[in-house]
C-alpha cells in the first residue's frame, strides 16, 4: 500500500490530485467519481452575477487550447445555497476559488466564503486590478503583496494564491505572497496567448487573446513551480499542462506537494481518476511507499543558485 | 470506470453516472455523398438509452496532417438498443472531421455520451412538423424515430442546394414520414413558398408542435408561424464546444428569458432548446 497523503498546511489530502479552477464543476460527477479527488476546486466565483466573454471563447492551438472565458459566475450567494451543499456531499476538501478587481473587493468576498463545508479559498489574482492601471494583481510583487495582506485578514481559513506565468518576476512574488500570509501557492494559472485565423485574418477568440493550456503550457509552468518551490518554505501546488502520471512526476520532484489538473480533462473527463492509479502504480513500481519521498527530488545539487533562478536564456 | 467505495462518500444521494466514456468498434465509415460520411459503431448497451436530440462528444484521433485535440460534438444520426448500433452522419469541414474520415471497419473510436437534453414529443402532440435543411436533418432523424414508435403523425420537409445532397429524404420515408422535399435549383426552397406549405397543414390537419435544426432563416419563420398560430416547438442548437459536459462555459448563445437575454451553454442546457427562446444568429 501506497502513502498518497500530502499535507497542504494544516490540510491534509488524501491524495496529490485535483482540478484546477474552471475545468471542474458538478457535471463532472456525471461521469467519473469525484469523491476519489484529493480536493475539488471550483471555478472562479466573483460577489456578483456575471456574463462572461463574447465567443469563440476557446480555441485549439497544436495540441492545446486558448481560452478566454470571462469567468461568468452565479454570485456569491448562489454558491454558498446550492454549490457548497453540492460539493459537501463527498469528504473531499472544498477550494472556492475567488477573484475581483480590487483589493478591497477580493478580501470582502473572501469573508463572504469563509463559510463551513469550505476548507480553503483559492486567491486568482490573474484578473485585472482597477485600483492600479489594470494590469492582474499577479503580475507585480506590489500588488501581490496588497491584496494577500487584505484577503489574509478578512479569512481564518487557508488561502492558496494562484500565480500567473504573465510576469517576469515569479520569485519575488512568491515570495512576497507567502510574507503577506499565503498557506500555499498555486504556480501556476495559463499564459496569456493568442491566434488568428489566417483564412478571415480574425482572431481566433472573441476577446481576441487568452490564456495558453494543456501539455505546451507544462515547461513554463513546470520551471516556475521549481522556482517557487526553491524560493518558499509553503507548499506548491503544481498546475499547467498535466496530461498523464509522468508529468505529475515530474512536478513532483520539482518540489510540488500536490498537482490541479485541467485542460486534459476536457478531453478525457477520466484524466484525474487515471492519474490517481497510475501514481500508486507508478511509486509501487519504483519501490516508494511514500509520496513525500518523491517530492522535491531534482538532481540540482551542483547547480548554482544563479542559474536555478535566472529569468532569462540562456 | 472509477468503483465508488463506502468510506470516500458522507451520504448516498450522491448524483448517478449518467455519462459514458467508451471505445466502440466502427462497422462503417465512408461517404454516402460528395459531402457526408456516415459512421456506423457497435456501441455497448450503456451508451445506447440515448435520447433524440442528444449527442456525443467524439475523440477524432490524430494524423501527421490533421490534429485535433479537444473532442468535436455530434448529433446522433440514428441508434438501436435492439442492434447495438449508433450511427453519426458528419459532413468533412475541418481537422477533426477531416481526421475521422481516416477511421476503418474494425478501427475503435473513443466517444463520451450520450449528452444534452433532448427534444420532447408531448403526450398531446400528434401532429408533428420537422424542418431542416442540410446536416440539420441528421439531428432530426431519431426525432422521426420516436414520432414513429409514439405512432405520430409526422411532416417532414427537407431542403437542399439541389437533389443530390437531399440525402436523408428517404430515411425519413422509411421512419413513416411523409416528406416534402424542398430544393434551391427547383427554387422551391423559399422561405415564401415553405411557410406556404405549412400554413396549408395549419389550416388542414392541424400541427401541434414543429422542429428544426441548423438554419437561421428556418428558425426565424417557425418563431413566427409559433407565434402567429400558437404552436410550440423545439430548435436543436451547435455551438463550438470544449469539454461537452457543461464545465468550461465555452459553448453559450444567448437566449430570451421573459424581457431578458441570458446566457446558456448549449452542451449542458440544450442543444434542444424552445422555439421561441432560441435567438437566431
Amino acid at each position: 500500500m501506497v502513502n498518497l497523503r500530502t499535507r497542504i498546511g494544516d490540510l491534509i489530502l488524501k491524495n496529490p490530485i485535483m482540478p484546477a479552477s474552471g475545468t471542474f464543476s458538478e457535471e463532472l460527477a456525471d461521469v467519473i467519481d469525484i469523491g476519489q479527488l484529493g480536493a475539488h476546486v471550483t471555478k472562479t466565483i466573483t460577489e456578483e452575477k456575471r456574463e462572461g466573454n463574447p465567443t469563440p471563447r476557446i480555441c485549439e492551438v497544436n495540441g492545446s487550447i486558448l481560452n478566454s472565458i470571462g469567468i461568468p459566475s452565479k454570485g456569491v450567494e448562489h454558491f454558498i445555497k446550492h454549490t457548497i451543499p453540492f460539493y459537501n456531499q463527498y469528504d473531499v476538501p472544498l477550494v472556492t476559488s475567488i477573484s475581483a478587481h480590487t483589493s478591497d473587493d477580493f478580501a470582502r468576498l473572501c469573508n463572504k466564503v469563509t463559510v463551513p463545508g469550505v476548507a480553503a479559498i483559492e486567491v486568482n489574482i490573474s484578473c485585472p486590478n482597477i485600483d492600479d492601471d489594470g494590469k492582474a494583481f499577479a503580475m507585480r510583487p506590489s500588488a501581490t503583496k496588497t491584496v494577500v495582506q487584505k484577503v489574509r485578514s478578512s479569512s481564518d481559513l487557508p488561502l492558496w494564491v494562484k500565480l500567473s506565468p504573465n510576469t517576469g518576476e515569479t520569485v519575488e512574488v512568491a515570495l512576497v505572497a507567502e510574507d503577506a500570509g499565503a498557506d500555499a501557492l498555486v504556480v501556476s494559472n495559463t499564459m496569456l496567448a493568442m491566434s488568428i485565423d489566417i483564412t478571415s485574418r480574425k482572431p481566433r477568440l472573441g476577446n481576441l487573446m487568452g490564456g495558453l493550456s494543456g501539455p505546451s503550457l507544462k515547461p513554463i509552468a513546470l520551471r516556475m513551480a521549481y522556482q517557487c518551490a526553491k524560493s518558499v518554505r509553503i507548499p506548491v501546488i503544481g498546475c499547467g499542462g498535466i496530461s498523464t502520471v509522468y508529468d505529475v512526476i515530474e512536478y513532483l520532484i520539482a518540489g510540488v506537494k500536490a498537482v490541479q489538473i485541467g485542460t486534459a480533462t476536457f478531453v478525457h473527463p477520466s484524466t484525474m481518476i487515471n492519474i490517481l492509479s497510475d501514481l500508486e502504480d507508478y511509486l509501487r513500481e519504483q519501490n516508494i511507499r511514500n509520496l513525500n519521498d518523491i517530492i522535491g527530488t531534482v538532481q540540482d545539487a551542483n547547480t548554482i543558485d544563479a542559474v536555478v533562478f535566472m529569468e532569462t536564456a540562456p | 470506470m472509477s468503483i465508488q467505495t463506502a468510506d470516500n462518500v458522507k451520504r448516498n444521494d450522491q448524483p448517478a453516472r449518467s455519462v459514458f466514456q467508451v471505445e466502440a468498434i466502427i462497422k462503417r465509415n465512408s461517404p454516402i455523398n460528395k459531402e457526408y460520411h456516415l459512421l456506423n459503431v457497435d456501441a455497448p448497451q450503456s451508451i445506447l438509452r440515448c435520447k433524440p436530440g442528444q449527442f456525443f462528444h467524439i475523440l477524432c484521433p490524430a494524423r501527421a496532417a490533421h490534429q485535433p485535440y479537444l473532442r468535436r460534438p455530434m448529433s446522433i444520426f440514428g441508434y438501436s438498443l435492439e442492434k447495438g448500433e449508433l450511427q453519426f452522419l458528419y459532413k468533412v469541414t475541418g481537422n477533426g472531421t477531416r481526421a475521422l474520415t481516416y477511421l476503418k471497419k474494425n478501427d475503435v473510436v473513443n466517444l463520451l455520451g450520450p449528452l444534452g437534453i433532448p427534444f420532447t414529443i408531448k403526450p398531446n402532440w400528434v401532429n408533428l412538423l420537422i424542418l431542416a435543411r442540410g446536416v440539420g436533418l441528421a439531428t432530426l432523424a431519431p426525432l422521426a424515430q420516436e414520432a414513429n414508435r409514439l405512432e405520430r403523425n409526422l411532416i417532414t420537409i427537407c431542403s437542399a442546394r439541389n437533389s443530390d445532397v437531399l440525402m436523408s429524404d428517404n430515411h425519413f420515408r422509411k421512419l413513416g414520414a411523409e416528406v416534402i422535399t424542398v430544393t434551391d435549383t427547383e427554387g422551391t426552397s423559399k422561405m415564401e413558398n415553405v411557410r406556404h406549405i405549412i400554413e396549408d397543414r395549419i389550416c388542414g390537419d392541424g400541427i401541434d408542435a414543429m422542429y428544426t435544426c441548423g438554419s437561421n432563416r428556418m428558425l426565424q419563420l417557425l418563431q413566427g408561424i409559433g407565434t402567429k398560430y400558437a404552436i410550440p416547438g423545439q430548435v436543436a442548437l451547435e455551438q463550438q464546444m470544449a469539454c461537452g459536459l457543461g464545465m468550461c462555459q465555452c459553448c453559450v448563445r444567448s437566449f430570451y428569458c421573459g424581457k431578458k437575454i441570458v446566457q446558456k451553454r448549449v452542451c449542458r442546457d440544450g442543444p434542444v432548446f424552445g422555439l421561441q427562446e432560441a435567438m437566431a444568429w
